[in-house]
């Protein structure tokens, strides 16, 4: 059985309209999957009743020949898009018995292609994490370790669920959302390929709101052509999302040439760390050859402001977060712990709903909008972001992507960091700049470190060329060969 | 209203107000759901209007277009670009946990408001900008000792917040000025005005200082709900203010509750509770951006505005500064006169309107619009003094029918035989007699006591019941008084 969940996405698509399979059969072939993969704790949330109600539809419509794109794909979702009827939580207290009366529009228009959800996905508290160890359901764990190692590593964060349930094998596709690196992070730390659009690219209507000025929905797969195929139906302009960009949604599927001749990459020098680990240095040197190797050009640019994107934006997300989450006050929906007084339910309230991080980020948050510090932190922060909007630009004129690592390092242990805030905050390094500047990032599986953990390559585009991106990234998967031989030690 | 003038007369008086006003919008700024006043609580909320995950708003371009409209009516600069801040609080009727608002860049900048002084003087008050807001919730604390009930029907209702320069001086001014802005809200159609609904509330900012002196620390009181309150609560606040000074302390700034039933204000909140409300851009919402074409468009549909119907009524009807100024206060009161006034004699139109019509209206506690008088049966009844049919006098008593049966007024003078008596002979003959039967009132009155003129009229109208042609019996009272 295992055969058929080891599928890409592409794959599963022609098995069932040649009926090699049925919708059904995939569908249950899941549910065995990840009822004994109970371990990773990658869902939050299962919806297996109505999966396989919605896979039998399929196979009907399989057979009439009526096949929409997505037609009996079994996919995860990161439960921080709000699913109608089906319990969403954020991962944490606050919402843990919040169940949705509307979809939101990136999983509308994923049904409305036929796909099938199996469940809901775990990840940080309210997407702030790298780790996935905020969730208050539990950290979820990275199906890769080291050889003989006792410890769990983390699958990254915060849409390590959706991460993970890829890489397990527990999805044939996931989709997640990335405020700072929130997708290419975990996708990097599991050996997967992970798409951040550009900023307006999917609507945000429906998902719970970390940082609206940075939130982005996008897809978690086992191939770059999934990726693609995922895209193709989340994307699309959103009325009801007035950040989102009224913009010719091209076919994705399309843009995968594995052609990267005469393309000019630029390799920025800010983002070679001093403290990097020297095998993410030695990967990315291998990169560039093979840049040179495919016919490309490598082209040597300055991000001059990129070293104050990540002080910059732990001042912009916790602010715009301080904001976002004032709505979870115990009146209306959700988790409440009543009071004698108003403020006392709030504080109740909030005090017991939100975890430590949670509430690290709205206390940052307030304080840097409060009185008296709005110009020093939150005016600045925003021009900074200007700049580092105004240094891709600028590079971008002469450069058709920009090549980096995806993240500093691989996979770590649970617990490692977690007491280390600036520790942890420092795995966005690489990410973060992409997202203050709206830009699409991909990040695909590039090789392993000494231990046997996966690491990431990094490509930004000019905004909305994610079809550019998804033809380097198609280049690089071929050249680059990665192998994904995990053991199934996670399996009861 | 002029008394705490007269007696501090050092002390002048410092008020500024800022003027929430609802926008006449059939859906809410944000989220697109009906605005139906009293409908069952919490029968008009969206997903948006009650912050639910993952909502988002979207402006509303109808209110935009009634925020401009205003903004044109006030004289005030538009913004082309514009942007929407959150206003950061807890309460439990603000469901999001703030409020969009408009904080550094509003969408309306500097305008005025011209005010017609009762001595004939203009004031112009400066208008600071208009800004476009959401409303909150409503929280219900008295219907239930134990728990609060919350109706989010009216969260997220558009506001306009119209702020003024501290221009205005006295309570009658600020009165004045109120009443001022709500007739040109109501001739843009952009705000019913009705305070007593809500969907006008002014907060009033005081302060006093002696002559020539700098500004003094203001202090504001919210939520005023009538004009006649705001003009109260400054009375009451200016005079503790200089009480406050004048024994030798010092004005605390701070906001203060405005109690109708005791005419005081008092402290709402202290300093130390005073919010940080951490303004900051709405990033769900980006920049207002006005095409200016779409504006001058505006421009060109709005309709005529108080002002400008005033100095034409001055001008195409020759009425005084005064009576146009009445007339255009109420749009419904201009518009029905207009319609009366057509063929017709303005003076005569206006006297009647603002005279006996209004009386009635006041009378009966209506409206032109519920009144049983319409613009053309109080034509026609003009027409009847006009043409000598009745006389002033009696037109009263037939507008009173028409007020209490609808009915039409000719009608109503034939069944009751009100028509007026014009008949030279017939009248000549009445007078003749009543000359007779007041021979020595007739002699005195030729040995100069002139005053007795009045007496013989009102003779002569008793006996014909009122219907005699007034003029006539002028005429001929005086031919044959003075004809020995």
């Amino acid at each position: 059985m295992s055969l058929i969940n080891d599928l890409t996405i592409s794959q599963a698509r022609k098995g069932l309209v040649e009926k090699k399979f049925s919708a059904e059969e995939l569908v249950e072939s899941f549910i065995t999957e990840i009822e004994s993969s109970k371990k990773l704790n990658s869902y939050i949330s299962y919806n297996f009743e109505s999966a396989i109600k919605e896979a039998k539809k399929s196979d009907i419509r399989i057979a009439k020949g009526d096949a929409r794109d997505l037609e009996g794909i079994p996919i995860a979702i990161k439960d921080l898009f709000c699913t109608k009827g089906i319990k969403t939580t954020a991962a944490s207290k606050m919402l843990y018995n919040f169940v949705p009366p509307y979809e939101s529009t990136v999983t509308q228009n994923l049904l409305n292609a036929g796909s099938i959800f199996l469940g809901k996905t775990n990840l940080d508290e309210f997407a702030m994490g790298s780790s996935n160890e905020t969730s208050f359901f539990g950290p979820c764990i990275n199906p890769w370790k080291p050889i003989k190692e006792v410890h769990n590593y983390v699958p990254g964060g915060s849409s390590g669920g959706s991460a993970v349930a890829v890489s397990a094998n527990l999805c044939l596709g996931a989709i997640g959302t990335d405020t700072g690196g929130s997708i290419r992070q975990p996708a990097s730390f599991c050996g997967i390929i992970g798409l951040k659009p550009t900023y307006g690219r999917c609507s945000r209507w429906g998902i719970v709101a970390f940082a609206s000025s940075l939130d982005q929905a996008g897809p978690m797969t086992r191939t770059v052509e999934d990726a693609a195929i995922l895209l193709n139906n989340m994307a699309g302009y959103d009325s009801k999302d007035s950040t989102s960009v009224n913009k010719v949604v091209p076919n994705f599927e399309k843009s995968i040439l594995k052609n990267i001749n005469k393309l000019k990459f630029g390799i920025p020098k800010e983002y070679n760390l001093e403290d990097s680990n020297p095998e993410v240095k030695n990967l990315w040197e291998k990169g560039i050859n093979l840049i040179r190797q495919g016919g490309g050009e490598v082209v040597d640019i300055s991000l001059p402001h990129t070293k104050y994107a990540l002080p910059s934006y732990y001042i912009i997300a916790p602010a715009e977060a301080s904001s976002n989450l004032s709505r979870y006050d115990g009146v209306r929906y959700g988790h409440r712990v009543d009071g004698g007084s108003l403020e006392e339910l709030y504080e109740n309230t909030r005090g017991d709903g939100f975890g430590d991080e949670v509430k690290r980020r709205i206390l940052i948050g307030t304080y840097v909008l409060s009185a008296g510090y709005y110009d020093a932190y939150y005016i600045k922060a925003q021009k900074i972001r200007t700049l580092i909007y105004k240094d891709f630009e600028n590079v971008f004129k002469d450069i058709d992507v920009i090549f980096t690592p995806t993240t500093p390092n691989s996979a770590f242990p649970i617990d490692a960091k977690i007491d280390d805030p600036i520790s942890m905050y420092m795995n966005d390094l690489l990410t973060v700049p992409a997202n203050m500047a709206g830009l699409p990032a991909i990040s695909i599986p590039s090789g392993k470190d000494n231990k046997g953990l996966p690491l990431g390559f990094q490509f930004i585009g000019k905004p909305f060329d994610e079809s550019g991106l998804l033809n380097v990234a198609s280049y690089f998967e071929e050249v680059c060969e990665f192998s994904d031989n995990k053991d199934e030690w996670w399996k009861s | 209203m002029s008394s705490t003038l007269e007696k501090s007369a050092n002390w002048e008086i410092i008020i500024g107000l800022e003027v929430h006003a609802q926008v006449v919008s059939k859906s809410k700024l944000f989220s697109g759901m009906s605005t139906t006043f009293g409908a069952e609580p919490n029968t008009q909320v969206s997903f948006v209007d009650a912050a639910f995950p993952g909502m988002l708003p979207v402006i509303n371009k109808f209110c935009v277009e009634q925020a401009v409209r205003t903004g044109i009516g006030l004289k005030a600069k538009i913004n082309l670009e514009s942007v929407f801040d959150r206003k950061n609080y807890f309460y439990a009727d603000l469901p999001a946990g703030y409020q969009i608002s408009q904080f550094e860049n509003p969408i309306v900048g500097k305008g005025h408001v011209i005010l017609d002084m009762p001595d004939g003087k203009i004031r112009k008050i400066g208008i600071t900008r208009l800004h476009l807001e959401q409303d909150a919730g409503k929280s219900i604390h008295d219907s239930n000792s134990v728990n609060s009930y919350i109706d989010l029907n009216r969260s997220g209702i558009a506001l306009m917040e119209i702020v003024s320069e501290p221009d205005l001086r006295t309570s009658e001014e600020a009165g004045l000025f109120l009443k001022k802005l709500r007739t040109i809200l109501r001739y843009l159609g952009t705000c019913d005005g009705n305070m007593e609904q809500g969907s006008m509330r002014a907060d009033v900012n005081v302060s006093v200082r002696r002559y020539g002196e700098e500004l003094g620390t203001r202090c504001e009181i919210k939520n005023v709900n009538s004009i006649r309150f705001v003009q109260q609560a400054i009375e009451y606040e200016s005079k503790r203010q200089i009480k406050e000074i004048e024994s030798g302390n010092k004005i605390v700034q701070e906001t203060r509750l405005f109690d109708p039933k005791i005419f005081e204000t008092r402290p709402m909140r202290s300093k130390e509770e005073s919010h940080d409300y951490r303004y900051f851009p709405d990033p769900d919402l980006l920049p207002l951006k006005l095409n200016e074409n779409w504006v001058n468009q505006i421009i060109k549909s709005l309709p005529e505005l108080p002002d400008e119907r005033k100095q034409r009524f001055c001008d195409e009807f020759k009425l005084s500064i005064y009576d146009s100024g009445l007339l255009v206060d109420d749009k419904e009161t201009a518009d029905f006169f207009e319609k009366v006034v057509l063929n017709r004699d303005p003076k005569l139109v206006a006297n009647i309107v603002l005279g006996d019509f209004f009386g009635y209206l006041n009378k009966l506690g209506q409206t032109i619009n519920n009144s049983k008088v319409s613009s053309d049966s109080l034509g026609e009844l003009i027409d009847l003094i006009s043409d000598n049919v009745i006389s002033g006098r009696i037109s009263k008593e037939v507008l009173e029918i028409m007020f209490n049966t609808g009915q039409n007024p000719l009608e109503i003078v034939e069944e009751k035989s009100l028509k007026q008596n014009s008949n030279v002979d017939e009248l000549e003959k009445i007078i003749d007699a009543i000359l007779e039967v007041n021979k020595e009132k007739v002699t005195e009155y030729r040995a100069g006591k002139e005053k007795l003129f009045g007496f013989f009229i009102g003779q002569v109208m008793k006996k014909t019941e009122g219907k005699a042609n007034p003029q006539i019996v002028n005429e001929i009272l005086i031919k044959k008084l003075n004809n020995k």
